[in-house]
């Protein structure tokens, strides 16, 4: 329509060139449609090619050397590390309520190794919302008035200082430990850890000190790290009135016991520090039993999709595969391994791979099927965590404050007998020290390594030069169509108008009307503008109800559900919005407000890629069709051709799936089955959103949700 | 043995040849009975409560402030005299070390650990006698003089960024005192060599034949020390009184097996040990050219408490019978020799015992029969050292790139309270605390943000701040120093002082080669100048007092180092430039490129070019190729006479013909490979 338009206008007075990008940007808006087709499509195919084009990792940093020392952890220190664990697991020190007997034995332990001990008491913070905290770095905390003595969690803390070193670095170490009801692995888990540790009190050549922590996991992993690492960064050196830890009596008790001990100066209820934190490994035991071989799992996501350097899971990975002949893991979506579109897509990439390689030799892209949905199942947990934005694990409390960390956890090939026992230490417990040793030949901190990949197998990584790709493909024809819809909006009613009068009569007046159509947009962005509004509204809206006492998960959800609606419409009749297509003269009103919703929706996926790249992933592969294929269902009605009927059945879908509770559901029902759907569940995952500040929140409540309801409005426009 | 004898031999020569001339030189200033220069060696060992040994050496040179004598010494360094008269230096301290120094184990409160213990790297403080603007030229003079003499990167402390000037907290208060660390300096024996060298017998005899590198650098602390003092100077400044102090601090671990100490039995019993067992090497023979050479072994107030001497109460007797078996043969030790003499400390006022030094003169000693000290223990025995009043810490608090506070907090250890009774006859008992802090110009601190917490309240900073000074740091000019004294409570249990600060952007150029490591930010100096640290032992002749033992006598004031800090700072990516260059270098282009072409253009000109390239007849090709464009251009500007349906037509057919050839070319391979 446009071409035909600039035709006649040419025809009649030659017009100067046009400078090259400028044509090249009419042309891409003039075939807009075909254009946004092939990106989709293709962005949509460059996401299933990622577990094919990722590569293999390789350890970038080479002061790591990792295995370049064969382990000293001999079975001396194995035995030491079986002694702490006969200790814990013994009865009869399980007999105190409050679990402080294994404290203060882990602490002795300790002391004997000639390390200096802390305790650190905390009580457990809960996580609240705080809508304006989400980007603030960790803060030291608020103080709660009512402490009480019975919910206080115990840190043990133990640090060997480095002979030689100067003491600006540190490692720590993190071992998870309900004194409570704990289970043999945890107990394992600090065997290990002590057989580490008794070795590094002894070796020369370590340069960072280490910091052991025994998290009190009563009250969940993380909370426990980070409490202390709260302490250990930001600490309050002012105690107001609030009645301290200290004055419980049944930690005065534990402090007792090691005022006669005789090396007493080691030890100090003061809170010990080391220099900044090099790395940390959070280290479990699973008390479960794995079928065929001792088997490591790697978990690396921290909040808002961060992840430790890809040098430190390859230091993990290579180590365990090549030196101790462990199986490692990364987190897998099991329901994605069988099933079989994935698999003849495999098989498809397979058999292209292989005609190519045929053509040309070089050409070696091809991976097995079955590699191929492995590694896709990988990608998509991988993807999954990331853009959930909450940490996969304790050690997302060190990823806040910029220290590379990762969780491994060890499901051993369970059977009871002493030599397994005693294997599993030995080669947890070199695998430990591998790392450690890696990570204390570092000179500088973690930087030579990727920041930003996914990962497709524990030696396989897609880096963002390559995901980004898809991305940008899916959301490249959103500005196109944009622009082209706008244009469409303007010179249509241009020509309708123009027809109308005398074509070659250009008076002041029409003038005047081409410059109030062309400011007609602003209409259409002031709705787009309450719309997001709206949104900003709803996402704080939880803050409120979160207050109300005693609510069920799914009653918060329905106050939430009728307060947005209410807003909604409050909204819309105080601010006089032209939602309900008032004016009718101006047919293509739905036009200008699909292209204003799609410049805000590119704007906003734009900026989440940067903040969380996954999350923004995600959604665009919801919302950029969603937005693309929106046209009123009159019309499309009106039409009656097959194109306008599969359109509209397309929007019919779109429009339930990008619903984000209808896409929460739906994601639930994928991976767990629908039988036990509640409504809460949306609740209950919002406000562990939220609890956990993960950008995601943010995302849905002021993108996702927004451009749903611009989406569904024009829809039911009514032309 | 003969390899041992010929040097000696060599030494004795050289000696006795340097001797007469000097005899001949200087025979009359000698007979003025004026000071001859000296050369003393001395061995403090001391058993530290955390199964470890601490061993000092400590190395005296004395040159006598003469005229007559020019540049010629015999005993006293060359290289040490020079630099002395080149740079009028006053007093100067320079310092190797490698490991921290444990405060709460090894303790703070004695002359060793407070005027010995140092901060890692190296530090370097100097006092000028010269007019103040040139002192900064003395002082980069002077620099690189001790770089080339030490092997040491010294030289980067030239410029004015590291370097500070502290106006009255440093302990040799005085205006022209230059203060300077490097805490990355790497230590190694290529540092102890040229320290050596400055020794009249080297490392070849006598007490400096401990000195076997692999056992002092196994150890966990170790600190080379190098002090010079020239008395007061003439008006002339050139003959001056050089006194040379060289000290070398190490603690080490007395038996490696650990294995042994598994057994619950034999785990708090102190390791025994003997010179031999520890350093690898025995003592033979003296150095002749000392005055004196002896090794001392040293038992802590707090160790000699434990061990419940038989007549600890009549301590006063105890010293007049020196030779009084009592002490050397104790129930809960054993000494393998016999000492020479024993000293008791003179009654001090922190402490309620008095430490015991046992003398050993080397002397006596020959090839023949070495000296060898040994210590068994027999019963466990766990006591603590004396530590300073207040522990300091140092650390870093916040997250992040962009800011953050330095905190240095200070807690009160269990000694105070012994000194309190003491000085508190008035009610109102202060400690005072000096805390002086120099921080790189890259940390930007907000002298402002100061604030004070006494016992876990926040308090008014005036309340306890008696006397701040601050400078603070101009970007790559100077770097902040900030000297505070406190005035605490004596009851005080924790004081903390926080600062925050914001990091500053480094030039691409001004970052190190490991810029990933982060930046160091030296130790603050804590210093107690109501406490004194000095150890008066009883002795009978005082004119033939040891060095060593006199600077125990001293009155130094109580100081102790915080830790070094690492602060991470933003780093770019060191491909940067690289990327700047071509992003640039891109822009530019495509700037100037479409300025020339509006510049060039004339409208006019370019329509009657385009009308009469219409009127032309093309050729098959060029018309394709425009046909081509004119598609790209989304078909705005066709010719006239050619009707787009045919345009497209030709187009598709060219593509398809692509296509089949491509797709020729793609079976012929398939097939046929």
């Amino acid at each position: 329509m446009a071409e035909t338009k600039e035709k006649s206008l040419s025809d009649e007075k030659p017009k100067p060139r046009v400078r090259p990008i400028v044509r090249l940007g009419i042309f891409l808006i003039s075939h807009s449609f075909h254009f946004s087709v092939v990106c989709c499509t293709a962005g949509v195919l460059a996401l299933f090619l990622l577990p094919v084009l990722a590569k293999n990792t390789y350890i970038s940093e080479n002061a790591l050397m990792p295995g370049s020392a064969s382990p000293m952890l001999s079975n001396q220190h194995v035995s030491d590390g079986n002694r702490l664990v006969k200790d814990l697991t013994n009865p009869n020190s399980k007999s105190s309520e409050t679990g402080i007997e294994s404290h203060k034995i882990i602490a002795q332990y300790m002391l004997d190794l000639g390390a200096e001990v802390s305790f650190h008491k905390f009580h457990p913070q809960m996580n609240q919302f705080h809508p304006l905290h989400f980007f603030s770095s960790p803060d030291s905390g608020k103080i709660q008035e009512n402490y009480s003595c019975s919910s206080y969690g115990i840190n043990t803390v133990g640090i060997i200082r480095a002979p030689h070193g100067d003491g600006k670095e540190a490692i720590v170490l993190v071992t998870p430990y309900n004194a409570l009801k704990s289970g043999f692995g945890e107990a394992l888990s600090l065997g290990i850890a002590y057989s580490v540790f008794s070795l590094l009190t002894q070796v020369t050549w370590l340069a960072k000190d280490i910091i052991w922590l025994v998290a009190d996991s009563q009250y969940g992993e993380y909370a426990a790290v980070a409490a202390w690492l709260r302490e250990y960064q930001t600490p309050k050196f002012s105690s107001l009135s609030t009645p301290n830890a200290e004055m419980c009596p049944d930690v005065n008790n534990l402090f007792e016991l090691k005022g006669h001990s005789i090396s007493g100066s080691k030890f100090s209820n003061s809170f010990r520090r080391a220099g900044t934190m090099a790395s940390a490994l959070v280290l479990k035991v699973r008390d479960q039993n794995e079928q065929f071989e001792d088997t490591i799992s790697i978990y690396a996501e921290a909040s808002n999709g961060q992840m430790p350097n890809l040098d430190l899971i390859n230091v993990v990975n290579y180590l365990a595969v090549h030196r101790q002949g462990l199986r490692v893991n990364v987190e897998k979506l099991w329901s994605l391994l069988n099933s079989s579109w994935l698999k003849s897509l495999g098989e498809i990439f397979e058999s292209l791979a292989k005609v190519a390689k045929s053509l040309y030799p070089k050409w070696k892209f091809g991976i097995p099927a079955t590699e191929y949905v492995e590694g896709t199942a990988t990608l998509a947990s991988s993807l999954y965590y990331q853009a959930l934005g909450v940490p996969t694990g304790p050690h997302g409390a060190f990823r806040d404050y910029q220290v590379d960390a990762i969780t491994l956890e060890i499901s051993p090939k369970f059977s009871l007998d002493k030599v397994w026992r005693n294997d599993i230490l030995l080669r947890g417990g070199r695998l430990i020290e591998g790392v450690i040793r890696s990570v204390n030949n570092l000179l500088e901190k973690f930087h030579q390594s990727f920041f930003l990949y996914l990962l497709t197998s524990p030696s396989k990584f897609v880096s963002v030069g390559v995901y980004m790709i898809a991305f940008a493909l899916l959301i490249a024809p959103l500005p196109m169509v944009a622009a082209s819809l706008y244009v469409d909006a303007n010179s249509s009613s241009n020509c309708s108008k123009g027809d109308s009068s005398t074509p070659s009569a250009i008076t002041d007046t029409d003038e005047h009307s081409i410059a109030i159509r062309s400011w007609r947009w602003l209409n259409s962005a002031k709705l787009v503008f309450i719309v997001h509004l709206w949104g900003a509204i709803v996402s704080l809206l939880p803050y409120f109800i979160s207050q109300i006492p005693d609510c069920s998960p799914t009653t918060s959800f329905m106050i939430w559900v009728l307060l947005s609606i209410l807003s909604l419409l409050t909204l819309n009749s105080v601010l006089a919005s032209p939602l309900a297509c008032a004016k009718a003269t101006q047919e293509k009103e739905w036009a200008l407000v699909k292209s204003v919703t799609i410049s805000s929706v590119f704007i906003g996926l734009g900026l989440m890629s940067v903040i969380n790249f996954a999350t923004a992933e995600i959604g665009a592969l919801l919302m950029v069709p969603m937005c693309l294929l929106a046209q009123p269902l009159k019309l499309d009605v009106r039409a009656g051709t097959l194109r306008s009927f599969c359109r509209m059945i397309c929007n019919l879908v779109l429009g339930h799936i990008a619903f984000p509770p209808a896409a929460f559901f739906l994601l639930k029902g994928m991976l767990d089955g629908f039988g036990n759907a509640n409504v809460g569940d949306f609740w209950m995952w919002v406000e562990s959103l939220w609890a956990w500040n993960s950008a995601t929140y943010l995302f849905i409540g002021m993108v996702q949700l927004p451009c749903w309801v611009l989406c569904i409005s024009i829809l039911f426009h009514t032309c | 043995m003969v390899l041992l004898q010929r040097p000696h031999i060599l030494l004795l020569l050289i000696d006795t040849h340097q001797f007469l001339q000097c005899w001949i030189a200087f025979g009359s200033a000698n007979e003025e009975g004026q000071q001859q220069e000296e050369f003393s060696e001395e061995l403090l060992v001391k058993p530290l409560p955390d199964h470890k040994l601490l061993a000092h050496f400590h190395f005296q040179s004395s040159a006598p402030p003469s005229t007559s004598n020019g540049c010629h010494h015999h005993l006293f360094p060359k290289a040490i005299s020079q630099l002395v008269q080149k740079f009028r230096v006053k007093e100067m301290e320079l310092s190797f070390t490698q490991g921290r120094w444990n405060y709460e184990s090894w303790g703070g409160f004695d002359p060793i650990s407070s005027s010995n213990a140092k901060p890692p790297g190296v530090e370097l403080w100097a006092v000028f006698d010269v007019p103040q603007h040139h002192i900064d030229a003395s002082w980069k003079n002077l620099t690189h003089t001790l770089s080339g003499l030490f092997c040491a990167s010294i030289n980067f402390l030239e410029s004015t960024a590291t370097y500070s000037t502290p106006e009255w907290s440093f302990p040799p208060a005085s205006g022209n005192v230059r203060y300077g660390t490097l805490p990355c300096e790497a230590v190694c024996t290529e540092n102890l060599t040229p320290w050596l060298k400055l020794l009249p017998c080297r490392d070849k005899a006598a007490i400096a034949l401990l000195l076997d590198r692999p056992s002092l650098y196994r150890g966990f602390y170790h600190s080379q020390r190098l002090h010079l003092t020239s008395t007061e100077s003439s008006s002339e400044g050139i003959d001056s009184g050089i006194i040379l102090e060289q000290t070398l601090t190490v603690v080490l671990q007395p038996n490696s097996e650990r294995a042994i100490e598994v057994h619950a039995s034999e785990k708090h019993v102190q390791p025994s040990w003997s010179l031999s067992s520890i350093f690898g090497k025995q003592v033979s023979g003296r150095c002749v050219l000392a005055k004196s050479s002896s090794v001392y072994l040293l038992l802590d107030r707090g160790l000699v408490a434990e061990l419940k001497f038989p007549n600890k109460e009549n301590g006063k007797s105890a010293a007049n019978g020196l030779t009084s078996e009592n002490f050397w043969s104790n129930p809960s030790f054993e000494l393998s020799v016999n000492p020479d003499r024993i000293f008791l400390e003179e009654s001090s006022s922190h402490s309620k015992s008095l430490s015991i030094l046992y003398m050993f003169q080397v002397e006596k000693y020959s090839e023949s029969e070495p000296f060898d000290i040994g210590l068994m223990w027999k019963v466990p025995v766990a006591w603590l050292c004396q530590q300073t009043p207040l522990h300091a810490s140092r650390f870093f608090m916040g997250s992040g790139n962009e800011r953050g506070a330095i905190a240095i907090s200070l807690k009160s250890t269990q000694f105070t309270e012994g000194f309190m009774s003491a000085n508190s006859k008035d009610g109102s008992c202060e400690l005072r605390v000096d805390v002086f802090q120099v921080v790189p110009w890259y940390v930007k601190v907000y002298f402002h943000s100061l604030r004070v917490f006494v016992d876990q309240q926040p308090r008014a900073v005036s309340d306890f701040i008696e006397k701040i000074h601050v400078s603070p740091s101009k970007d790559k000019m100077s770097p902040g120093v900030m000297e505070v004294v406190l005035k605490l409570p004596c009851r005080v249990n924790t004081a903390a002082l926080t600062i925050e600060f914001d990091k500053g952007f480094l030039r691409i150029d001004e970052y190190p080669p490991d810029a990933n490591q982060g930046f160091d930010i030296p130790s603050a100096i804590i210093s107690f100048p109501n406490f004194h640290a000095s150890m008066v032992f009883l002795e009978d002749d005082s004119l033939n007092r040891s060095p060593l033992l006199s600077k125990f006598q001293e009155k130094c004031p109580v100081m102790s180092y915080t830790e070094v800090l690492l602060v991470p700072l933003t780093t770019p990516d060191f491909s940067m430039p690289y990327n700047v260059i071509t992003i640039k270098c891109t822009v530019f282009a495509l700037y100037f490129g479409s300025l020339l072409n509006v510049l060039q253009r004339r409208v006019a000109e370019e329509e009657r070019f385009l009308k009469a390239k219409a009127a032309k007849k093309t050729g098959r090709l060029p018309l394709l190729l425009s046909k081509l464009s004119a598609k790209l251009r989304g078909r705005r500007r066709e010719p006239l006479h050619s009707p787009p349906s045919s345009s497209s037509f030709i187009n598709s057919k060219l593509v398809l013909k692509v296509i089949l050839v491509a797709g020729l070319a793609v079976g012929w391979q398939y097939f046929f490979s």
